[in-house]
């Protein structure tokens, strides 16, 4: 078990990390006193792995002033500063789960279109049954045509019950069926897959609102935990989607998808530093396994380390 | 769209203004900035250190005419610039070929499957010819079902691939279907992959070898990072694309993927999908792009969309009876009509010079898009004669009408005041000069 789990997420980060490593690895490894265009260099990487132009700027700032102060003075220094700044980044976002001893449990799935929300809810379903709980899905994407029966489909592969209406019904309607649903046949925990929308459409962002605001009337606390579908190759706008789902959805923690792929996923990296916001899990393949939980160091090591 | 490094551009310009002639240090202190705004704005590293690199040549190499200003001079080669990476001109795409095979291809999630459905219905109805829907994804689960769907909602025939699960298979299908009933365009929707995969890249090479298209797109979202210019250079390098449809542009991201994929590729961008209605699809203008990320309007795309819906006759009319001071709700209907069918109003707005920055960012057009759709519904619920004359309306007729649409007598009431100052607003717009009339209605 713990075999595959490394070679799974080896293989997920490989190709997200190479051509940063093709960049700064050689930065790292050289011996001797930093040149100022190690440093450059460095932010550039970081730039194209998306972390955004004002974390790279600063995180470069940062190591230029550690030069200055000479705290570090050969290049071989480089990579352990700025894993540990990666590190912080990324710990400090991390406040912590809610718990609750609340049944039935409600995750609540987020995203722009197209991110992976509703395979994401098929694979937590799949992760939480194998851990022993039973779980509902919540059908709540009535938008998108199909979006039903691709949920239906990966229900039937996971084993797990879905709440559904017909397309075009209202998404709080059916988050409510499927709470009614737990409840009756005492299961653990509810998970809703809901329609893609763009941050920017107000009237659609409120819809989410309206189906927040029925889980918790129905469940106290619920939404117990809302997700942040995020796609790996997305450039800064995920800061804006984060921001606006967080205002309005109330995230708390991302799940970075697709990076099985050559996408960097970078931007995780601003969401933490700007947003406090932790990312929980990664998505690594189209899979049923393909899901793992978010492990810091792996990340950044798996960013930085050449032999990885 | 765009909105940030356009921002950005003004800015530059503005501390360019008032210069009487441009230096090294003047053009290398703008570069700098709009260095910085292209990588905010998600355009690739690569791509932007070739971008600066060229505007940098032309801003020093001699262009700089003495007759203009060095903002408007770098705001010039700025724009040019960009027109260029972005692609030229408008590309129109062919469809000659019996039938010409139209294959989506990209990464998961970017928008094939909708994109498939808009393609068809713009093709049937600005093209006016037959396409055909091949749904031939079967990997993604109810893939297929949704093209269906949408298929339906366009009024586009689709083929049922659904017992089917070899995509080559399909195509062989496809085509036979396509040549015994004479459909002209064949739009084939692959599954969504990752360019690293071999196997399934190599799958897509061999459709391309059975399908023969005449057009292979490149389907990307808008808001893809820096890992635009890897996945757009793969699909090439395996499939020699012949164009990109950049997805999701309503939304706030910055685009800077278009330049990107645009740069790397080396292939125009034909299509821009705008929103999830079937309709949300439009040619990709390059120009009108660029003039856009300078803050230079888009004017011409919203002439074109208000073309595609206001019809010319009934322009005439409502010219007729506005000079004549007749102007009822049945008009006021029709021009609320017009106006919804030309999209949503933020997009509509946009596309106006100087709106983009009256418009407050986020919510409120969205409210005030409701609101128009309420009056429509108030005077749906009219009869005939109340529409053609409103001061029949009383209150029980008032209430009738409210509990008919929905709505409640206030706002009823807020129509009719509206109305009103229409009319008013008309009547002296009629009796002033006939072309202003005419501009105000876009004839």
């Amino acid at each position: 078990m713990a075999g595959t789990f490394l070679k799974k997420l080896k293989r997920g980060l490989f190709m997200t990390h190479t051509e940063f490593i093709e960049k700064v690895g050689e930065t790292f490894q050289r011996s001797g006193p930093v040149a100022p265009e190690h440093i450059d260099r460095l932010e550039e990487a970081l730039i194209a792995a998306d972390a955004g132009v004002a974390l790279s700027v600063r995180l470069a700032d940062e190591i230029r002033g550690e030069v200055r102060a000479k705290r570090i003075t050969t290049a071989e220094d480089l990579r352990p500063a700025v894993r540990r700044r990666l590190l912080e980044l990324l710990s400090d976002a991390d406040t912590g789960r809610r718990t609750s001893g609340t049944r039935p449990k409600i995750t609540l799935v987020v995203g722009v279109n197209g991110t992976g929300k509703t395979t994401t809810v098929a694979k937590l379903a799949h992760r939480r049954i194998e851990a022993g709980s039973s779980v509902v899905l919540a059908a709540a994407d009535t938008f998108r045509a199909a979006a039903v029966e691709q949920l239906k489909v990966w229900a039937e592969r996971v084993g797990a019950p879905v709440v559904h209406q017909q397309e075009g019904a209202d998404p709080a309607a059916v988050v409510y069926d499927a709470i009614a649903a737990a409840k009756s046949r005492n299961i653990d925990e509810v998970l809703i897959d809901t329609a893609g929308r763009l941050h920017t459409r107000a009237n659609l962002m409120k819809e989410l609102e309206k189906v927040k605001g029925i889980a918790a009337r129905e469940v106290d606390g619920a939404p117990h935990e809302v997700l942040l579908v995020l796609d790996a190759t997305t450039g800064s706008n995920g800061i804006e989607q984060a921001q606006q789902f967080g205002a309005t959805a109330g995230v708390d923690g991302v799940v970075l998808t697709k990076l099985d792929g050559t996408a960097k996923g970078g931007v995780v990296l601003a969401i933490a530093g700007n947003l406090k916001l932790p990312v929980r899990w990664i998505g690594v393949g189209e899979g049923i396994d393909d899901l793992l939980p978010f492990d810091a160091e792996d990340f950044v090591d798996s960013l930085l380390d050449l032999k990885a | 769209m765009l909105e940030a490094l356009q921002e950005r551009l003004g800015r530059v310009t503005k501390t360019l203004r008032g210069e009487g002639h441009l230096t090294e240090y003047h053009v290398d202190t703008a570069l700098r900035e709009i260095r910085l705004a292209l990588l905010e704005a998600d355009v690739a590293v690569e791509v932007v250190t070739k971008f600066v690199a060229r505007v940098r040549e032309r801003a020093l190499g001699g262009e700089v005419l003495t007759s203009v200003t060095p903002a408007q001079m770098v705001t010039k080669i700025v724009h040019d610039e960009l027109v260029e990476l972005l692609g030229g001109s408008t590309t129109e795409l062919e469809f000659k070929g019996r039938p010409a095979v139209v294959m989506l291809v990209g990464l998961q999630g970017s928008g094939k499957t909708t994109t498939a459905a808009k393609m068809a219905k713009w093709i049937k109805e600005k093209k006016n010819l037959f396409p055909l829907l091949v749904p031939a994804d079967t990997s993604r689960p109810a893939a297929r079902e949704q093209l269906l769907v949408l298929g339906e909602q366009a009024k586009i025939p689709t083929v049922d691939t659904r017992d089917m699960d070899d995509p080559e298979e399909i195509a062989r299908r496809a085509l036979r279907e396509a040549s015994i009933k004479g459909y002209q365009v064949l739009i084939f929707d692959t599954a969504g992959r990752l360019h690293i995969d071999d196997e399934l890249m190599d799958q897509l090479e061999r459709l391309k070898e059975i399908l023969k298209p005449k057009q292979i797109l490149f389907v990307a979202d808008a808001m893809t990072g820096q890992d635009a210019v890897r996945s757009a250079r793969a699909y090439h390098q395996r499939l020699d694309i012949t164009g990109v449809v950049l997805t999701k542009l309503d939304g706030d991201a910055r685009g800077g993927a278009a330049l990107s994929v645009r740069e790397v590729v080396g292939r125009p961008i034909v299509f821009a999908g705008v929103g999830e209605r079937l309709d949300g699809l439009e040619q990709f203008h390059p120009d009108r792009m660029a003039g856009r990320i300078l803050g230079m309007g888009d004017v011409a795309s919203l002439v074109e969309r208000a073309q595609g819906v206001i019809d010319e006759t009934k322009a005439r009319k409502l010219e007729e009876k506005l000079r004549k001071n007749k102007f009822d709700l049945d008009d006021l209907r029709d021009q609320l009509k017009s106006l919804k069918k030309m999209g949503p109003l933020q997009s509509v707005m946009e596309m106006v010079p100087g709106m983009n920055k009256m418009m407050p960012k986020g919510g409120v057009t969205e409210g005030q898009e409701r609101q128009l759709k309420r009056f429509s519904s108030c005077i749906d619920s009219m009869t005939p004669r109340e529409r053609r004359h409103p001061q029949l309306l009383n209150g029980s007729r008032k209430r009738r009408i409210a509990k008919g649409s929905g709505t409640s007598v206030e706002e009823i009431n807020r129509l009719l005041r509206q109305y009103g100052q229409m009319r008013k607003l008309m009547k002296r717009l009629g009796k002033a000069d006939p072309k202003a009339l005419k501009r105000q209605l876009g004839l």
